[in-house]
């Protein structure tokens, strides 16, 4: 029996915020309804594959999923429980915004098996919260916090973004002080990308400029120390948590050795999936993923025609075979963003070949100029190694 | 095959300043006197290299054979010989006008007399040769053709009054220059009786007959099975055959004789043997004299040719190799690096032979390049009495053996409207030119005559004429001679380390000007490290100038999920594909741009 993660992207949100390039935008309540439906059958079309694996880990991103119902979010978890092999202990995490759910929808939504919330704040700073084009306030967060608390939600993740246009490192101390004061169990804490196509990147001048480099850093590394000072641990570039807290779900993406759980499938409209030496992602055409599922019209909970795999088109797109040497890449670029670093023993047990042999000059070169740093088996980016972790990283590429 | 009669043979060819028409004529006889339909016509059959196409110049000499009926119902041999239209051939055209009897001078009907006119004009008279001129794109509305013809006989001092008006590309008055060719250009002399003596005026490599030597024979007969020597360099050979010149095709005949021009071909392997200038006699009935004139060309701009990727090191070497088969100007030997690994150190005639060769090298081999410095030939006078002819700053001896250096000069003319007489003599003075005169040539044009160092002009002159001109100058220089002068090296140290491909001479005075630009242009050039890069300028140890580059403090992809990992990993892979394209210079990676961008830094900042 294998283990996978399971992923399940639900790309609508009340707004588009100025800065968010993932697959998301506004939609009607039936444009909803009808890719619901298709997400169901995919997940249903798509079981046959997986009849010898134990799904360990699901993640509802997006978007924002929690403005589905709750009674949506239970039909999926309830067909993923239908046609998969569920973990007893499994992590199931929601992405949710701030004044999306009320308290009975929390409570709904931790009774139809949700036992992970990830909220998306950003900031402490209204006008902050404002300047994003985020659709809630800090008081709007405190109350959905709150109330997931007393439904009694064990496990919560909140999103910080540092580095905002005209922002200081007092201000953003000012939301990390505020934050830890609620103690959730995991806050990731990232500092902004201006990515292609969003309004921050096409609209520039509308904005404040963003923090000078040294500013940025200074950033990174109060996070790391005020987070350390009230018990969370850095235990990847931007994530930290409190000791047993990390998200499992991420590690999967990260983590792919053979020691680890490595495969995971996407579910919906442009989500990746990485099983074994496969990978491929879904098709990011809206209609043509509601079409293909809507010609495979077949009965939602009826396994046996899902496995006649000859029916219709496929949603998936860019297939390619991972060769050796780009999964060995991959074990290294994503194993370091975790501070526990790399084994050696493993990279030996996933590829049959030495780590020494393959990236020796690499990591000799890192270790030399203190950017990475060795302790027994495994090798790790030092704190000064992640500042600039893209020009280690793309060493192993 | 009948003897053809000496005085139906004109020898001549076309002179003008560049884009005044020279080859758009040349074609235009060719197509009037039938040797091609228009339709078989390329435009400007003489330029055959695609590189003189785009450029608009003639880079190596050609030549073409058509018959003309005349109006005299006679029909006459019309040897066009095509020269190059550029200073740094000035060896080439010379030895191919010494080739012709006569000359038609192109002036443009709009523009007038250019520097150029003049200095090929001149180069025409001082080999005795007849020239007459002719006035091209009359069809611009701004002709004034009276006008040009006053300027032709003012400044020039030859008869203009019925020289002919004509529009090379739309092909009228054509006639009337091929009628006047007959009528002013005089027939050959010599006498076939004689012993054989003739002048090597070009070759050409072909991999099946070998070299093709281009010539005119002045005295004497040549055919197959004649035993010939070469004068000067004393290489000898059997002719297996001669023959005339088609329109880009060679035509065998039975033999050469005095006053005619062809080629000869006799299992001759290197184009070095046949060096241009050279006189040809026959082996066993040599003539007393080799004709006059010849020179050993000698490169006068050297600069170093490294493949981009080390790997391709023995194709530049094979690629060089190729092209000095035909083109027996071009040095090269072998040196290296310590920044950019092996590589050439490449001698030239010129700044535009430089980058024909470089363009060439790119283009027809598809080799990509990294140029260092172009740089002239300095002779460096030691203690202990020996002379160096450096051609490689790095081989500069140390300091303490240096008695003193020589630069080499050159007299350059320069053609310039009147409001820009100041801006040009600025010019000229900031390149540490000697005023030697001015003549207006018109009330609104002067002719500005300068001494100037030559590594003065070889990086950016040009433009910088242009661009103080309005592009209106033009400009010809002479090389006159070596001058003392107070030079030094420059060293530029990245990192605190010497990087060998970007050192250079320099005049004393310029030296700490040039070593700061160049420290700035390189903080642009090479991208920030993890560490903090000094960039520094040195002459003889001492920094005369810094820059830094600061350390990159961040670079780091924050955000991770999703599992979009080939996102993730493209963005990875092309930080280290830029990587690639990198020299490491210690721990330094510096683009190949940075090297090429400091050979030109911009004057009018």
């Amino acid at each position: 029996m294998r283990s996978m993660g399971v992923y399940i992207h639900i790309p609508f949100c009340v707004r588009k915020c100025v800065y968010c390039d993932f697959l998301s935008g506004p939609a009607t309540r039936q444009r909803q309804q009808a890719y619901l439906e298709a997400l169901l059958r995919e997940i249903v079309w798509e079981s046959g594959h997986y009849t010898d694996y134990i799904v360990k880990t699901i993640f509802i991103g997006g978007g924002t999923p929690s403005i589905l119902e709750a009674e949506e979010i239970a039909k999926i978890l309830d067909c993923l429980r239908a046609h998969y092999q569920i973990d007893a202990d499994v992590e199931i995490t929601l992405e949710m915004n701030p004044g999306t759910a009320d308290q009975e929808k929390l409570l709904k939504l931790k009774r139809a098996g949700i036992n992970r919330l990830s909220i998306g704040l950003q900031s402490a700073d209204n006008d902050e919260l404002k300047l994003l084009g985020r659709i809630h306030t800090y008081e709007d967060f405190l109350r959905t916090y709150y109330q997931a608390r007393e439904d009694g939600v064990s496990n919560i993740n909140i999103d910080l973004i540092s580095a905002l246009p005209g922002q200081h490192l007092d201000r953003w101390v000012r939301t990390l002080e505020k934050v830890v004061a609620l103690q959730p169990e995991h806050i990731s804490a990232y500092s902004l990308i201006i990515e292609e196509g969003t309004q921050l990147h096409d609209n520039r001048d509308a904005w404040a400029p963003v923090p000078e480099e040294e500013e940025d850093r200074l950033m990174y590394q109060e996070t790391k120390r005020i987070l350390a000072d009230h018990g969370y641990r850095r235990y990847e570039i931007s994530n930290y948590a409190k000791p047993g807290y990390e998200c499992r779900h991420n590690r999967i993406y990260w983590q792919r050795g053979v020691w680890h759980t490595a495969d995971f499938v996407g579910f919906g409209l442009g989500a990746n999936s990485t099983v074994g030496d496969r990978r491929w992602e879904n098709t990011k055409n809206m209609e043509r993923y509601l079409s293909v599922f809507q010609e495979r019209n077949v009965g939602l909970y009826d396994s046996r025609l899902a496995e006649n795999r000859s029916v219709g088109e496929s949603v998936k797109e860019d297939a390619i075979r991972l060769f050796d040497m780009e999964q060995m890449a991959e074990f290294m670029f994503l194993g370091l963003r975790m501070m526990e670093g790399v084994s050696k023993r493993e990279f030996t047990a996933s590829f049959e070949e030495d780590m020494d042999e393959i990236y020796g000059d690499a990591l000799q070169k890192w270790i030399q100029m203190g950017l990475m740093a060795q302790d027994g088996d495994t090798v790790m980016l030092t704190d000064a190694g992640i500042d600039v972790s893209n020009t280690v990283l793309s060493s192993f590429v | 095959m009948s003897t053809i009669d000496q005085s139906k043979i004109r020898n001549f060819c076309i002179v003008a300043h560049i884009d005044h028409g020279k080859s758009t004529l040349a074609d235009r006889i060719i197509e009037k006197t039938g040797l091609l339909t228009s339709r078989e016509m390329q435009d400007q059959i003489l330029d055959n290299m695609d590189l003189e196409r785009e450029r608009g110049i003639t880079i190596k000499a050609q030549t073409v054979r058509t018959v003309y009926k005349a109006q005299d119902g006679n029909e006459y041999i019309l040897n066009l010989i095509d020269t190059p239209g550029h200073v740094d051939f000035n060896y080439e055209v010379s030895r191919a006008l010494a080739a012709c009897d006569g000359a038609i001078l192109v002036v443009d009907a709009a523009q007038g007399i250019e520097a150029q006119t003049l200095a090929n004009v001149y180069l025409a008279l001082d080999h005795d040769l007849d020239v007459f001129p002719v006035i091209n794109k009359i069809d611009l509305p701004s002709a004034r053709p009276d006008w040009v013809k006053n300027e032709i006989e003012d400044v020039i001092g030859i008869e203009a009054q019925d020289a002919p008006l004509i529009s090379a590309k739309n092909g009228v008055g054509i006639e009337d220059v091929l009628e006047a060719i007959i009528a002013k250009i005089p027939a050959p002399k010599g006498s076939a009786g004689n012993p054989l003596q003739a002048l090597i005026f070009d070759s050409v490599y072909d991999s099946y007959k070998g070299v093709i030597v281009f010539c005119r024979i002045m005295e004497g007969r040549v055919s197959k099975g004649t035993k010939i020597k070469m004068m000067a360099t004393g290489a000898s050979a059997d002719v297996v055959e001669v023959g005339y010149f088609g329109a880009g095709q060679f035509i065998p005949c039975e033999e050469l004789s005095a006053g005619m021009v062809g080629y000869l071909t006799a299992s001759i392997k290197n184009v070095k043997d046949t060096a241009v200038g050279d006189t040809v006699t026959d082996a066993e009935n040599p003539c007393a004299e080799p004709l006059p004139g010849y020179k050993k060309v000698l490169s006068m701009v050297y600069c170093g040719l490294y493949p981009a990727d080390g790997a391709k090191y023995p194709d530049l070497r094979d690629a060089l190799e190729k092209l000095q088969l035909n083109d027996a100007s071009l040095f090269y030997e072998p040196e290296t690096s310590i920044a950019l690994g092996f590589g050439f150190r490449c001698g030239f005639l010129g700044l535009l032979h430089l980058e024909i060769i470089q363009e060439r090298l790119e283009r027809e081999y598809n080799l990509d390049l990294v140029t260092t410095a172009p740089g002239v030939v300095y002779k460096v006078y030691k203690t202990n009495g020996d002379v160096v002819e450096l051609t490689n700053p790095s081989n500069l001896p140390d300091p303490s053996e240096i008695d003193y250096m020589e630069e080499p000069i050159v007299t350059a003319e320069i053609m310039v409207t009147t409001e820009f007489i100041g801006s040009i003599m600025e010019l000229c003075q900031e390149r540490r030119g000697r005023y030697l005169g001015m003549e207006y040539v018109e009330e609104t044009r002067a002719l500005l005559r300068y001494e100037l160092p030559l590594n003065e002009i070889i990086y950016d002159f040009f433009d910088a004429l242009k661009s103080r001109s309005r592009g209106y100058a033009s400009f010809d220089y002479d090389i006159k001679g070596y001058e003392q002068s107070e030079l030094v090296k420059l060293d530029i140290l990245i990192n605190k380390e010497e990087v060998d491909a970007l050192s250079f001479i320099v005049h004393k005075q310029s030296a700490y000007d040039r070593g700061r630009r160049m420290c700035e242009k390189l903080k642009d050039e090479i991208p920030r490290h993890l560490f903090e890069i000094p960039i520094q300028a040195a002459v003889g140890g001492k920094v005369i100038a810094r820059e830094t580059v600061k350390a990159m403090r961040k670079d780091v992809l924050a955000k991770c999920y999703g599992g979009d990992i080939t996102r993730k990993k493209k963005l990875l892979e092309k930080q280290k594909e830029g990587k690639k394209r990198m020299r490491q210079v210690g721990n330094v990676e510096i683009p190949q741009k940075a090297f090429m961008s400091v050979l030109k830094l911009d004057d009018s900042k």
